[in-house]
């Protein structure tokens, strides 16, 4: 098909493997975090590790949208869900998202109004046709989904439906970066830059981890090819003694990033002053709200939230795993008691989870599948 | 690859190896996706209920005999949204289905019963073009419909009419098959390409706004079975790739015969328009409902002849054998992608796309 199998070309992936492992030091171990669950996905999917010499390493980061997601957000938006005449709508990978009290799955078999969506504005869509209830899109992303979400807003309130509302829980990469960098634990030699992220912010935000921190980051596509090429590019880096932002992902991104739609979030949110990710904590200005100006859309000021913290499963590691600290295999209940279909995480729910992408595509060990193949 | 990552997958293909456990409290949508909770919901509620050796096998169908005769029984309930979709509708769905099911056991269909729950208000013309397409669909395939039933809820306790129909059938060849029966050095086949029909439910639904002319592939398997049947003594497994798609079948495979079953992306027959609707959702095409392809299981040696076979007749065209069964790992499907890596191929949680028959 074209403009995917030019990105997925075997060829190419055999040429850029030798050009990696020619540029890789004997004896030194490189570790390089992909920052997008997105990235996370594609490395698991088309199976990149089988082109990556042994001393080359990949880290999952935080960058998956679900996953961020603390229970106690959960438990709220459930709450809202199970108000009377609620529509409640959401993306597709929020349904098996655990809180305190159960999943939106599990609110919506004991009788609230819970409908997936692919965009915010087929919620409006469904405000439209539902004048009598009151819609509430459950907002989460990166500033990769906001910038529909507050698109969805001005539309709403253009058209002057006051039926529609979103609960939004939409957060900002680079203090999650932060985070990771600010953490102990792990020693990282640079970063696949978040691909869809940066078509919003561009690629200058980055620049401190250049700078500041001395990693190389390339922002990447999400094709098999792209993420082998930013590899290539980090490693070109690195032996040339370089420590600068790069784009490989140019045919998409734009160094300065999507004026427009850097407005249109600005329009209708502001930074929180904090906002607790799962897993890692509170972290400050990292999350977005609804500005008062559009206070009439914003589900938090509707509908009264209970807001009370739960504190992640005793057994979760979640939060090691979003720091790339440990392996999803190395979680004490992975694959057993947490599994995609009874998660007590989140990384084990989305497609773009470290733990479902491990679990469903590389639960399995390399050299058997070598003796297999040779069979 | 650590010795202790291994001790962790080791534990994990235990963990899995152990029956489901029903944990909900509520029926979810997750129940009735074909995935684990289907499975943990019939271990739990209705095999303990039903318990007996012809049920236990847990097939698509019984075979049983009476007197000489060897017979296939099977039902199937279509709750599919919308009723009608390009390719086909509900009644030809639900008259193709449960032949596909009688089929898949080897058996030639004989009768079918037809029941409806019909909704309070539904269009008495749109019933008719139901039952024509069922009487139709009946005429192709060799099958008179008996017997059958009517119900009506009121507005609101059904979407329009749900279908159920069961099926008897003859077993006539002396074959065996089953999902325990693959041995290492087997092929896999599928009779075509995948994911016709689940993608266009998909975006009949309309909540998509992407067209496209992909139709569903919806059609009765018996003679195609049969020609295979006939052709290639060593098939192991015939199974239509119905709700779960192909990839579900091939973990079913891989579990009942502890083998490894290492399938090739790049040999997987798929539409263009099937792949870019699947790439644009985010969905495999080795997931998506068929219903009118199978899946086959044939001894290695005789993989060529049962393409051929398969070829030979309409609605084979497009078979190709797309991996085969190895010694190891044991239970795992192993993905060699397009792309040249790999990666494991697992059972679906949650139903990506629900009400798709």
């Amino acid at each position: 098909m074209r403009f995917v199998d030019e990105f997925r070309d075997a060829d190419k992936a055999r040429a850029l493997a030798a050009a990696i492992a020619s540029l890789c030091e004997p004896g030194r171990h490189y570790k390089f975090m992909e920052v997008c669950g997105g990235h996370t996905h594609t490395i698991y999917k088309h199976g990149i590790d089988d082109y990556l010499p042994e001393n080359v390493s990949l880290v999952h980061g935080p960058g998956c949208p679900v996953c961020v997601i603390p229970m106690g957000r959960v438990d709220d938006a459930i709450a809202i869900a199970t108000q009377p005449d609620v529509i409640m709508t959401t993306f597709g990978d929020m349904m098996r998202v655990p809180g305190g009290q159960g999943s939106f799955f599990d609110a919506k078999a004991a009788g609230a109004d819970i409908r997936m969506v692919y965009s915010p504005l087929d919620s409006l869509k469904i405000a439209r046709q539902h004048p009598d209830k009151r819609v509430v899109f459950m907002a989460i992303g990166f500033e990769t989904t906001a910038p529909s979400t507050a698109m969805t807003v001005l539309r709403a309130a253009a058209e002057g439906i006051e039926n529609f509302s979103i609960f939004c829980n939409h957060v900002t990469i680079i203090p999650a970066i932060k985070a990771i960098l600010d953490s102990p634990d792990l020693r990282l030699d640079g970063f696949i830059g978040p691909g869809h992220v940066s078509t919003v912010i561009g690629c200058r935000p980055y620049d401190f981890i250049a700078r500041q921190h001395d990693k190389p980051l390339v922002c990447a596509g999400f094709e098999p090819l792209d993420i082998l090429q930013s590899v290539h590019m980090i490693l070109c880096q690195l032996a040339e003694g370089r420590a600068e932002v790069e784009n490989q992902y140019s045919r998409v991104v734009p160094w300065d990033g999507n004026a427009k739609a850097l407005q249109v979030i600005a329009e209708v949110m502001e930074l929180r002053p904090y906002f607790e990710w799962r897993g890692l904590g509170f972290i400050s200005q990292s999350a977005l709200k609804v500005r008062d100006a559009y206070a009439p859309f914003d589900a938090e000021r509707i509908f009264e939230l209970p807001g009370v913290r739960v504190a992640d499963p005793k057994a979760c590691q979640c939060g090691e795993v979003l720091k790339g600290v440990i392996k999803p295999w190395e979680c004490k209940v992975f694959g057993t008691a947490c599994t995609p279909e009874t998660p007590i995480g989140t990384c084990m729910v989305s497609s773009e989870g470290a733990c479902a992408a491990y679990y469903n595509f590389g639960r399995f060990t390399r050299e058997r599948v070598r003796t297999a193949t040779r069979q | 690859m650590s010795t202790r990552e291994q001790d962790v997958l080791d534990r994990i293909e235990r963990a899995r190896k152990r029956p489901a456990r029903l944990k909900e409290e509520r029926i979810t949508l997750a129940h009735g996706a074909g995935g684990k909770a289907t499975h943990a919901l019939i271990e739990a509620v209705f095999l303990d209920a039903f318990r007996n050796p012809l049920l236990e096998a847990l097939e698509d169908q019984a075979t049983f005999t009476v007197g000489d005769a060897r017979l296939a029984f099977t039902t199937d309930s279509f709750v599919v949204s919308p009723l009608f979709f390009p390719g086909g509708d509900i009644g030809e769905l639900a008259v193709n289905g449960t032949v596909n099911d009688l089929a898949m056991s080897g058996a030639r269909p004989l009768h079918l019963s037809a029941g409806f729950i019909l909704e309070e208000g539904f269009p008495v013309a749109d019933l008719q073009r139901i039952v024509a397409s069922m009487g139709a669909a009946a005429a192709a395939a060799g099958v008179h419909i008996v017997t059958g039933d009517t119900k009506v809820v009121e507005r609101g306790k059904a979407d329009g009419c749900y279908i159920n129909t069961a099926g008897v059938g003859v077993l006539e060849r002396p074959v065996e098959l089953g999902a325990a029966r693959a041995l290492p050095g087997d092929a896999l086949i599928v009779s075509g390409p995948v994911g016709d029909h689940g993608v266009t439910v998909m975006l009949a639904r309309g909540e998509l706004d992407i067209t496209s002319d992909v139709e569903s592939d919806t059609a009765p398997l018996h003679e195609l079975a049969g020609v295979l049947l006939d052709a290639v003594p060593g098939v192991r497994l015939l199974r239509d790739a119905t709700r779960g798609g192909v990839a579900t079948i091939l973990n079913e495979v891989a579990q009942a015969s502890d083998v490894a079953v290492v399938v090739d992306e790049g040999a997987v027959p798929v539409r263009p328009a099937v792949t870019g609707a699947c790439e644009i959702l985010g969905i495999d095409p080795l997931y998506v409902a068929c219903e009118g392809r199978f899946v086959t299981v044939v001894d290695g040696g005789q993989a060529d002849a049962a393409v051929a076979a398969l070829e030979s007749h309409p609605l084979g065209e497009g078979a190709a054998v797309i991996g085969h069964v190895k010694e190891d790992p044991p239970g795992l499907v192993l993905l060699k992608t397009a792309f040249g890596g790999t990666r494991i191929v697992d059972v679906l949680v949650g139903d990506p796309l629900p009400r798709i028959c």
